[in-house]
């Protein structure tokens, strides 16, 4: 495409769709993403040229364009991805955001990292082996972490004579697995990275494949609704109140909106203290807006003199979030140092930060089988498991299959500042006051 | 039926003004770094959007090396006047006198290097605790890992291998005396998103950006601007070339590229189809070694 055509129509208005992929060299995740790049002309010739340069000194049979995601020292000595890097590139109908991430089971908190703002996720199979453990290990991760869109790419088929049977049965092994999974949109592409089939071009050797090649189906996937509209919530980040005369009455909410849609005129009330206000106006810095969505930063004007500070939220008065302590939840634990119950952390949580203490641990999930085992006396680096917390002050919360902004937090070690714990709320647990 | 959904420039612009505001909300003394560079430009603009109509909560900080050019530092006091802001000037000049750091000798001298020292003076003299700066993921290669919340020891210190995980929006800002947090809310801009919003936001850049007559001279196979306290090796001639700057930095390591280009369109039809990114063009800097970058970020440079 030339460049001309792609600024004019990203001038007009392309989206932004970000997306995670999990993988090891050997998958192809690699060739995959350096597929994608290179295709949509997003590699540059001198990022180009030191890889080539680096694969030659290193002895590579091939240019390894891993070497174009493995930015740190240490990666690139020991040939592998330990971070999550972030990619960028762009067509005429959407930018793109690619965070990618290790496969390997120790990189589960990248792979949970990358995750956390995907839009999209995609699992790479390798034809030739079919469903592994590290496939339902992928597809479970973006199904907990509630990443709205999986696309399973088939990968490799050129190893497997472009057999369509191959592709069906793998298929029908993923639906059967994903089935147990709570993953709305599931898609299967089968390419070959390597050649390019069906990754920006469709391949001729898969007529029996009516599907988009994957550029295509990133670049139409229906992202409009992946954040909550219905619920409204604007969690209160920073009052802005300017230290000028000719500001002297001014008061407004800076925020992002965090879900539904908030309109002029609208009645809210303040949590946590139940206080009703209506919504005088919605501003930005280019001027008034009529109504906000997320993930829009606006400022909020209340028609009434009510006390609001950070960490307050507006909602509607009959569709509030969970005002709550005791809260239940599926955390990643993302240190060496263990989880224990009876621990203290903080927890930051949408603007609001209090302290928790883990009041139990119900059991630890099993990241390749969805198993789980109770009676666990800690959580270790990497591990996935069920928690009870009990928060210092109540957060307003909703549970995060239905928000993901509302419905996310992290904890933090108050000795060494470190993020420890990522942590996703379940529903309002049924335990309570029995 | 309306589409709730952001153009990607706007989602960007979103973002960034949320990364500002959760910064002034969780710091005590934040600054800006401005460099009169587009970035910085931008991230000046993105400012404004998350915090007018009251004044930004945070001076503008510049490290300044004296070998800028001088349509930047021209640039920067008009738009420091415009805006009403405070402006701290941090010289590299200075902290060569007072003997911090030892001026480069030779044709290849840059103060480039010498900026890091300056700059962590600076944050360690007005006790900064989180300085906001232009940095970009698509940049280069140790960037792209680089969190937007990133953590610097007492020492000023980035620790590549150890760095917080960032999930979600929910950024971790907590720190320990004598630390401090480089915030980068154009983490996941690329070069031609911060050119098409310069022109969206109709911002106003340093003249060098578009193309002009310069007297220049090659080196490395790079185009450098002639100027007095450029040492210029026996074989290296001066000569006029129709040229434009793709970033602005310290004028002994940014290269320009020949270019025509004189208006924001010109510019983005040949951003858009660039086939070398801005920093293998035309910064000598990212040219030492394959990780020149991640040692220089990991001294504490910008």
């Amino acid at each position: 495409m030339s460049a001309s055509n792609e600024l004019l129509a990203m001038e007009a208005g392309a989206d932004l769709l970000r997306f995670s992929t999990c993988g090891s060299v050997d998958d192809g995740k690699s060739t995959l993403i350096g597929r994608l790049l290179y295709d949509t002309k997003s590699i540059f010739e001198d990022q180009l040229e030191h890889v080539e340069d680096v694969s030659r000194r290193r002895g590579d049979e091939y240019t390894n364009l891993a070497l174009l995601t493995d930015g740190l020292r240490a990666e690139r000595e020991q040939g592998i991805t330990i971070d999550v890097a972030y990619r960028y590139f762009a067509t005429p109908r959407r930018k793109f955001i690619i965070a990618d991430t290790p496969g390997h089971v120790q990189y589960t908190r990248n792979m949970v990292t990358g995750a956390s703002t995907a839009n999209l996720a995609i699992v790479l199979i390798d034809a030739r082996q079919g469903v592994v453990e590290q496939t339902r290990r992928h597809s479970l991760i973006a199904s907990l972490l509630r990443i709205p869109h999986l696309v399973f790419a088939i990968n490799k088929m050129d190893l497997v004579g472009w057999d369509e049977a191959v592709y069906r049965r793998i298929e029908s092994d993923v639906r059967s697995f994903a089935a147990r999974l709570d993953v709305q949109d599931l898609c299967f592409i089968p390419m070959s990275a390597l050649h390019g089939d069906n990754v920006v071009n469709r391949s001729d050797k898969t007529p029996w494949y009516a599907g988009p090649p994957l550029l295509a189906h990133l670049e139409s996937v229906f992202i409009a609704s992946d954040h909550n509209l219905i619920d409204v919530r604007f969690p209160v980040q920073w009052v802005v109140r300017p230290q000028s005369p000719e500001y002297h009455d001014y008061r407004g909410y800076a925020g992002q909106v965090a879900g539904g849609v908030l309109r002029t005129g609208d009645e809210v009330v303040v949590l946590p203290s139940g206080m009703p206000a209506k919504v005088a106006r919605i501003e930005t810095f280019d001027g008034p807006v009529e109504e906000a969505f997320p993930p829009m930063s606006v400022i909020v004007h209340l028609a009434s003199d009510v006390d609001v500070s950070r960490g307050d939220m507006l909602c509607r008065a009959h569709n509030r979030p969970v005002v709550g302590q005791d809260l239940e939840a599926m955390v990643c634990w993302m240190t060496d140092q263990p989880l224990r119950p009876k621990a203290k952390y903080a927890l930051k949580h949408t603007t609001r930060t209090t302290r928790a203490m883990i009041s139990n641990l119900q059991y630890r999930m099993d990241v390749n089988t969805g198993h789980r085992t109770e009676g666990v006396s800690e959580l270790g680096l990497n591990d996935i498991g069920r928690i009870s917390l009990r928060t210092m002050a109540p957060i307003f919360y909703d549970e995060y299959r239905r928000n993901r902004t509302t419905g996310s937090f992290i904890l933090v070690d108050e000795a060494t500042n470190a993020t420890v714990g990522a942590g996703m709320l379940l529903s309002e647990p049924r335990w309570t006051g029995a | 039926m309306p589409s709730y959904l952001l153009d990607h420039l706007s989602a960007l612009e979103h973002e960034a003004v949320h990364i500002l505001r959760e910064m002034a909300a969780e710091r005590e003394r934040p600054a800006l770094l401005f460099s009169g560079g587009k970035d910085s430009i931008v991230l000046l603009r993105l400012a404004e959007k998350a915090f007018r109509p009251a004044r930004l909560p945070f001076p503008i900080v510049h490290v300044d090396t004296g070998h800028n050019f001088p349509e930047a530092i021209e640039y920067r006091d008009r738009r420091v006047k415009e805006l009403g802001e405070r402006l701290i000037v941090a010289s590299v000049e200075e902290s060569i006198k007072k003997g911090r750091v030892v001026e480069e000798k030779g044709p290849r001298a840059s103060r480039n290097r010498l900026q890091t020292t300056t700059l962590l003076d600076c944050i360690e003299e007005h006790q900064f605790d989180a300085c906001i700066g232009g940095g970009r993921r698509d940049e280069e290669r140790a960037r792209a890992k680089e969190r937007i919340f990133s953590h610097r020891d007492e020492f000023g210190q980035w620790d590549p291998k150890n760095q917080r995980p960032e999930l979600w929006s929910l950024y971790n800002a907590r720190l320990r005396k004598g630390e401090h947090f480089r915030v980068f809310p154009i983490s996941n801009w690329t070069e031609l998103d911060v050119w098409m919003y310069v022109k969206r936001e109709k911002l106003e850049l340093p003249s060098i950006y578009y193309s002009h007559t310069r007297e220049v001279f090659t080196r490395d196979g790079m185009l450098y601007a002639a100027a007095d306290f450029i040492q210029r090796l026996p074989n290296e001639v001066v000569t006029k070339e129709v040229v434009r700057f793709r970033t602005v930095g310290d004028m002994s390591c940014t290269g320009a590229v020949r270019s025509t280009a004189a208006t924001i369109d010109e510019v983005i039809a040949e951003v858009a189809a660039a086939r070398v990114t801005e920093r293998g063009a035309t910064r000598a800097d990212d040219r030492f070694t394959e990780a020149a970058m991640e040692d220089r970020k990991k001294e504490g440079y910008f």
